[in-house]
């Protein structure tokens, strides 16, 4: 084990991990956090705190984080290079540990273009793949990125994305193969609904064996609508939401459109639960976290494990 | 080169309002090779601005000339016989171009009347697109001759984001995916092994986080 991280632990012990999401408020009510947060208690094994989403100004991953793990429950902290330089992150990654905060997943980021600021600058002193190199050195090798020892490392268990779905497609496995190189633990994917294209990204993940040198969450979005499917499928850069599927969310009267969505998602859970190298599901159900317990159930993947 | 583009004639009237006499001053570099200010585009913006004040009742007296290179003190001590019967001086040229003015007519006011853009190319006739960000330490070698950091939205060094479709960056489909186009370069050349040795943090330092960067060449300097 490299860390105390629960999620670690729920996935050296060979379990099919669960984490959801819980995007903070834009608006300094704690409440609003908690509220959110509860629908997972006890449901998912880690909860990621959003970095300002979309690239919309929300309460900071950071302080969502120490609400979350207040509550007894095990945060998962993002961060995106957008907003920040290393010092910022560096200081930041310190601090969350300082305060329990174990678990934490590096990303790039969306552009400023689609949040509320567009006229803001986009930091990206480092990219996602330096970020990942830069946590695993301060966790083993207890060295900043500029290269001065750590008085008191911090032991993050480092995850990082991947998107199977975007372009170019033949060079996604070797992406992921470097997010291992420079020392992700695990990862979480891009919502999947084209599980065809899925498992052909995870053919290749296995040929190079890379399933075996990182755990990998495969990422499920429930679908609340025939409208919000065609969003996903036309605007959403990077996501694969096949005709059939929106065809068939709109084959239903509108009032039985979420529950379509669901069994569509529980149909895909226990489809990936058969591809070899799929090591758990990370369920982000977008301002419906009160549906994460039913899909948890209604898929097998409930009561989690106590480790 | 530098690539520029003309200020909006309100912007460059409001500058210029409270003078009489204007030195309109072009350059014979860049900017006239991207049709911003050299000499054509100080002719066409001394009529523009003549007509627009005639239309408003006021008048002005404005001197064109143009400069082989307004960033270059040489050149730019072509002026001083002319820079008296100025009130201001408008110039054309880049920012390095207005700043040289700036420093060589320490009492006269200078005003830009172009907006700097980039380092850039020419895609075609009137198209320029950004290439460079002088970030000073040149990856293009490792990258298939495209630069990741002026020609991706989030300037990532390590591959494509989550977001790149069918060859375009997830900001616009007029943009093209940066790290497509050095996926291909590399294919092309047989280089795919490259893509896969990690590009580390980079020192932005000679990038200009280290402060406002100086050459000095000891073999030149006098």
């Amino acid at each position: 084990m490299k860390t105390e991280s629960h999620l670690e632990k729920v996935l050296a012990a060979g379990h099919l991990a669960v984490t959801s999401e819980c995007g903070p408020p834009r608006g300094a009510d704690a409440a609003t956090v908690q509220e959110k947060a509860k629908y997972l208690d006890g449901v998912v094994d880690a909860v990621n705190i959003t970095d300002n989403q979309t690239a919309m100004v929300r309460m900071s991953s950071f302080a969502g984080s120490v609400l979350v793990k207040q509550m007894g429950m095990n945060p998962l902290l993002q961060m995106v290079t957008r907003d920040r330089n290393r010092l910022a992150m560096q200081a930041d990654i310190l601090g969350a540990y300082a305060l329990g905060i174990d678990t934490m997943l590096c990303l790039s980021g969306d552009h400023t273009k689609f949040g509320d600021h567009p006229m803001a600058a986009n930091v990206h002193d480092i990219d996602s793949i330096q970020l990942i190199q830069m946590v695993k050195n301060m966790r083993d090798e207890s060295k900043f990125q500029g290269g001065a020892d750590i008085k008191g490392a911090p032991k993050m268990f480092i995850g990082a994305a991947a998107n199977p779905f975007a372009d170019p497609f033949e060079l996604r496995v070797m992406r992921l193969a470097k997010k291992i190189a420079a020392g992700v633990d695990f990862i979480q994917t891009q919502c999947i609904f084209n599980v065809d294209k899925f498992e052909l990204w995870m053919e290749g993940v296995r040929k190079m064996e890379l399933h075996k040198k990182c755990y990998i969450l495969a990422g499920i979005t429930p679908m609340k609508s025939v409208g919000a499917a065609r969003y996903m499928k036309n605007r959403v850069p990077g996501m694969d939401v096949p005709a059939e599927l929106v065809e068939r969310m709109g084959s239903v009267p509108k009032e039985e459109q979420p529950e379509e969505g669901i069994k569509i998602c529980i149909e895909t859970i226990e489809r990936l639960k058969e591809v070899e190298g799929v090591a758990g599901f990370h369920i982000m159900a977008i301002d419906w976290e009160e549906k994460v317990e039913e899909i948890v159930k209604r898929a097998g993947l409930y009561p989690r494990p106590q480790v | 080169m530098i690539t520029a583009e003309r200020k909006p004639l309100e912007e460059i009237i409001d500058y210029i309002k409270p003078f009489k006499r204007i030195l309109l001053l072009g350059c014979n570099e860049c900017v006239t090779v991207c049709a911003a200010g050299g000499r054509k585009e100080v002719g066409l913006l001394a009529s523009g601005l003549q007509m627009t004040l005639l239309k408003s009742g006021s008048s002005i007296e404005i001197r064109e000339h143009t400069l082989e290179r307004q960033c270059d003190p040489e050149y730019v001590e072509e002026l001083v016989p002319m820079i008296d019967s100025a009130d201001a001086v408008l110039s054309m040229a880049c920012g390095c171009g207005v700043q040289q003015l700036a420093m060589r007519f320490k009492d006269k006011p200078v005003f830009p009347a172009v907006n700097t853009k980039f380092m850039g190319g020419s895609e075609r006739q009137g198209v320029w697109t950004e290439r460079c960000k002088g970030c000073g330490d040149c990856l293009l070698g490792l990258t298939g001759g495209i630069c990741p950091i002026a020609k991706c939205a989030k300037q990532l060094m390590n591959g494509p984001c989550g977001g790149s479709t069918t060859g375009k960056c997830e900001i616009s489909d007029d943009v093209d995916c940066a790290w497509q186009l050095i996926w291909d370069r590399l294919k092309a050349l047989g280089l795919q092994d490259r893509y896969l040795e990690i590009m580390p943090a980079k020192d932005w330092r000679p990038g200009g986080g280290g402060g406002p960067r100086k050459i000095i060449r000891e073999d030149l300097a006098e």
